[in-house]
C-alpha cells in the first residue's frame, strides 16, 4: 500500500477523497443487511411466534431445523435446482451471449426481444405459465401433442424440471446480456489471426473466446449460483412447494417455517444455512476460477 | 492463445493479409453463414416469445371463450372487460404504491452508491477498502435469507405495512451491485481530469459533482433502470412486510388478484400485462442505456 502510493505521489496528493463519502451507504448497509445476518444468527437461537416475547430454547430450533426430514429434502431440491439450473443457464446464455454479440442486424433484432422476460416480474411469469401449463386449457391441449399433455405442475417427477426451465426462461436472458458485453470486449485482432491460421467458427469458440470469457464465466456463475438460493417468489406462486415439498427449495422453506407455521427460531436457523451455502458456494466458484476475485477488484482500485 | 503464437510464424505475411481480410469484411461477404447458431438463435426466440404471445392474446378472451378455444389462437372476438375487471380492483393504486417505492428506494440508493463509489475508486485509505469488501461480501450474501430480522426490524421501528418499511431494506440492498458497477465506471475516468481540477482549485467535493457526476451519468442512468427493475418486480418483501390493501404493490397485487379470481384465467393474464406495461415503456425508451450499462458494467 505505502509503496504504491510513494511510487505515485502526484495520485495520493490530488485525489484523496474522504472515506466519509462512503458512510452513509455504509451506514445503510450495516443497518438494514450486515445488523440483520448477525440478528439472524441471535434470532436461530431462540423460540419465536412472530408476536409474543423472543426467548432463548438453547439450540432446540436448531436441533428441530436439523433433525427435520422437510430441511433435508429442501437441501434436496435446492442442490438440484442449483444444479440443474446451472447447467441448462450457463451454457445457455454463453451461447446466446456470443451469438448476439455478433454485428449482424438480425441478431441485433433477437437481442432486443430475448431481453422480454426480465421486464416481468417473477409472479407474472409464475402465473403465465401456471396457465399455459394447466393440463387442460394450456400448451398440450393447444398444440394437440400428448407429449405436451402432461401434468406439469401436478407431477412430482417432472415438476422440478418445469421449475428449472421457467427459471431458466426468466434468467438467461440477464446472462446472456453480461456475456454478450464480455465477447465485445475481446479484441478483434485475435479473432482475425485465427481466421488467417484457418481456424474455424467451433476452433476459435474454444480457442479465443472461452478463455476471454473467463472473468465474466466467474462473474455470472457466481450471480447464477448464489442466485438459485433466493429463488423464491417464482416458485412460491408457481407450485407453494409443491406437490408434496417436491419443489420446496431452502428459500421457501424457510418463509413457510416462519410465516405459516409461525416458528420464526427455526425459519433464522434456515436463514443462517441460507447465508452459509451462498458464501460457500461464491467462494468455490471464484476459486474454481483460479483467482479471487474480490482481491482483483481491490487492486484495481 | 495458440493462434495468437502461432501467428507470430509467418512475419512475412503479417502486414498484408489481416488488410485484406478487414477488406473482405467491409463488403459483408462473411466466409459461411452460422446455420447452427443461427437455428439455436431462432428457437431461442420461439422458446422466448410463446408464453408472452400466450399472455397477451389471454388477456383479450372472453372468460368462457378461454375455455372453449385453442390457446394458442387468438380469438375472433376481443374483448376489454377483463382489463376493465383489474382496473377495477385497485390497480391505480397499486401502480401508484409501486412507483412511489422503486422511486424512493432507488434514488437514495444510486445517490448513496454514487458517493460511496468515489472513495472506494480515488482513495487507498483502509476503511474505504473495508467499505470495498463489505459491498463486495454482499453481493455472495443472499440477502434474502434475512428476512426473520428484518421483519423484526421493521416491526420495532413502527412501520410494519407502511410504504417505508419497503423501501429502507430495499435500498440497502440494492447498494452492492450499484457500488460495484459505478465504481468500475469511475476507475475508466483519467487521472489527468481529476489532477487539472485539483489544479484549478477544486475540492474533492466539488470535483465529484462537476467531474465524476457527469462522466458517470451512463452507468447511472444503467444502475437506476437495473435497480427499478429489481425494486418494482419485488415480491418477497412486499409479502412479509405489508398486509393491507393500501399498502399493497403491484407484483403482490397480482397474487392475491390470483387468489380472488383463481378460475378467471383472462384476467390474471390481463393484470400480468397490465402490471408490465409500464416497464415496456421504461425498456421502449432506455433499452440502449440498459443493456450497454450492463454489459459493461459485469465485464471488469
Amino acid at each position: 500500500m505505502t509503496a504504491a502510493t510513494a511510487a505515485r505521489p502526484s495520485v495520493a496528493r490530488v485525489a484523496a477523497p474522504s472515506a466519509w463519502y462512503a458512510a452513509p451507504a455504509a451506514a445503510f448497509f450495516l443497518v438494514f443487511a450486515v445488523l440483520p445476518v448477525g440478528a439472524l444468527v441471535v434470532l436461530s437461537f431462540t423460540s419465536w411466534d412472530g408476536l409474543s416475547a423472543i426467548a432463548f430454547d438453547g439450540g432446540e430450533s436448531w436441533r428441530s431445523v436439523l433433525t427435520s426430514e422437510v430441511t433435508l429434502a429442501a437441501l434436496g431440491v435446492t442442490g438440484k435446482i442449483m444444479l440443474f439450473s446451472f447447467l441448462v443457464q450457463a451454457p445457455a446464455s454463453l451461447l446466446l451471449g456470443t451469438f448476439t454479440a455478433g454485428r449482424q442486424r438480425y441478431r441485433a433484432v433477437l437481442a432486443v426481444l430475448y431481453f422480454l422476460p426480465l421486464l416481468l416480474s417473477s409472479a407474472a411469469v409464475a402465473l403465465a405459465f401456471k396457465a399455459l401449463l394447466d393440463p387442460n386449457f394450456g400448451i398440450g391441449t393447444a398444440s394437440g401433442l400428448d407429449v405436451l399433455r402432461q401434468d406439469w405442475l401436478g407431477n412430482s417427477d417432472l415438476v422440478l424440471f418445469v421449475v428449472v426451465f421457467v427459471i431458466a426462461w426468466q434468467f438467461v436472458p440477464f446472462h446472456t446480456l453480461i456475456y454478450q458485453g464480455g465477447v465485445r470486449q475481446i479484441p478483434r485482432s485475435l479473432y482475425e489471426a485465427a481466421e488467417i491460421d484457418g481456424a474455424g467458427r467451433v476452433r476459435q469458440f474454444f480457442a479465443i473466446t472461452l478463455p476471454q470469457l473467463k472473468y465474466t464465466i466467474i462473474t455470472s456463475s457466481t450471480l447464477m449460483v448464489v442466485g438459485s438460493l433466493t429463488y423464491f417468489d417464482l416458485v412460491f406462486v408457481l407450485t407453494a412447494g409443491g406437490p408434496g415439498y417436491a419443489t420446496r427449495l431452502l428459500p421457501l422453506h424457510m418463509y413457510l417455517t416462519g410465516f405459516q407455521a409461525n416458528e420464526m427460531g427455526a425459519a433464522s436457523a434456515i436463514g443462517v444455512l441460507l447465508v452459509l451455502l451462498g458464501l460457500g458456494l461464491a467462494l468455490v466458484v471464484q476459486r474454481l476460477g483460479g483467482r479471487d476475485r474480490a482481491a482483483s477488484e481491490m487492486e484495481g482500485a | 492463445m495458440a493462434a495468437v503464437i502461432d501467428h507470430s510464424r509467418a512475419p512475412v505475411e503479417q502486414p498484408r493479409v489481416p488488410v485484406a481480410g478487414r477488406a473482405r469484411r467491409a463488403r459483408g461477404a462473411r466466409p459461411r453463414p452460422n446455420l447452427l447458431g443461427g437455428l439455436g438463435g431462432w428457437l431461442w426466440l420461439v422458446v422466448i416469445v410463446v408464453p408472452i404471445y400466450y399472455i397477451v392474446i389471454g388477456s383479450f378472451k372472453s372468460q368462457t371463450g378461454y375455455f372453449d378455444s385453442n390457446p394458442l389462437l387468438p380469438t375472433p372476438e376481443p374483448t376489454l372487460e377483463n382489463y376493465a375487471t383489474v382496473l377495477d380492483n385497485g390497480f391505480f393504486r397499486y401502480l401508484a404504491n409501486s412507483a412511489v417505492v422503486t422511486a424512493g428506494a432507488v434514488v437514495p440508493a444510486v445517490l448513496l452508491a454514487f458517493m460511496a463509489a468515489y472513495p472506494i475508486v480515488r482513495s487507498r485509505s483502509r476503511v474505504a477498502g473495508l467499505a470495498n469488501s463489505m459491498f463486495l461480501m454482499g453481493l455472495a450474501l443472499p440477502l434474502q435469507a434475512t428476512i426473520v430480522p428484518i421483519y423484526l426490524i421493521i416491526g420495532e421501528l413502527g412501520l410494519y405495512d407502511t410504504l417505508l418499511g419497503l423501501v429502507l431494506p430495499a435500498i440497502a440492498f440494492a447498494l452492492p451491485v450499484t457500488v460495484l458497477i459505478l465504481s468500475n465506471f469511475m476507475r475508466d475516468i483519467p487521472r489527468e481530469l481529476f489532477e487539472s481540477m485539483y489544479v484549478d482549485g477544486a475540492t474533492n467535493w466539488t470535483i465529484l459533482w462537476r467531474l465524476v457526476l457527469p462522466m458517470t451519468r451512463p452507468a447511472l442512468t444503467t444502475v437506476a433502470i437495473y435497480n427499478a427493475l429489481g425494486v418494482w418486480n419485488g415480491f418477497l418483501f412486499p409479502l412479509i412486510l405489508t398486509q393491507s390493501d393500501e399498502q399493497r404493490v403491484l407484483p403482490l397485487s397480482l397474487w392475491s388478484f390470483q387468489g380472488e379470481y383463481s378460475v378467471n384465467v383472462p384476467a390474471i393474464l390481463a393484470s400480468v400485462v397490465l402490471s408490465t406495461l409500464p416497464l415496456v415503456v421504461v425498456y421502449v425508451i432506455g433499452r440502449r442505456q440498459l443493456v450497454s450499462g450492463l454489459t459493461a458494467g459485469f465485464n471488469r
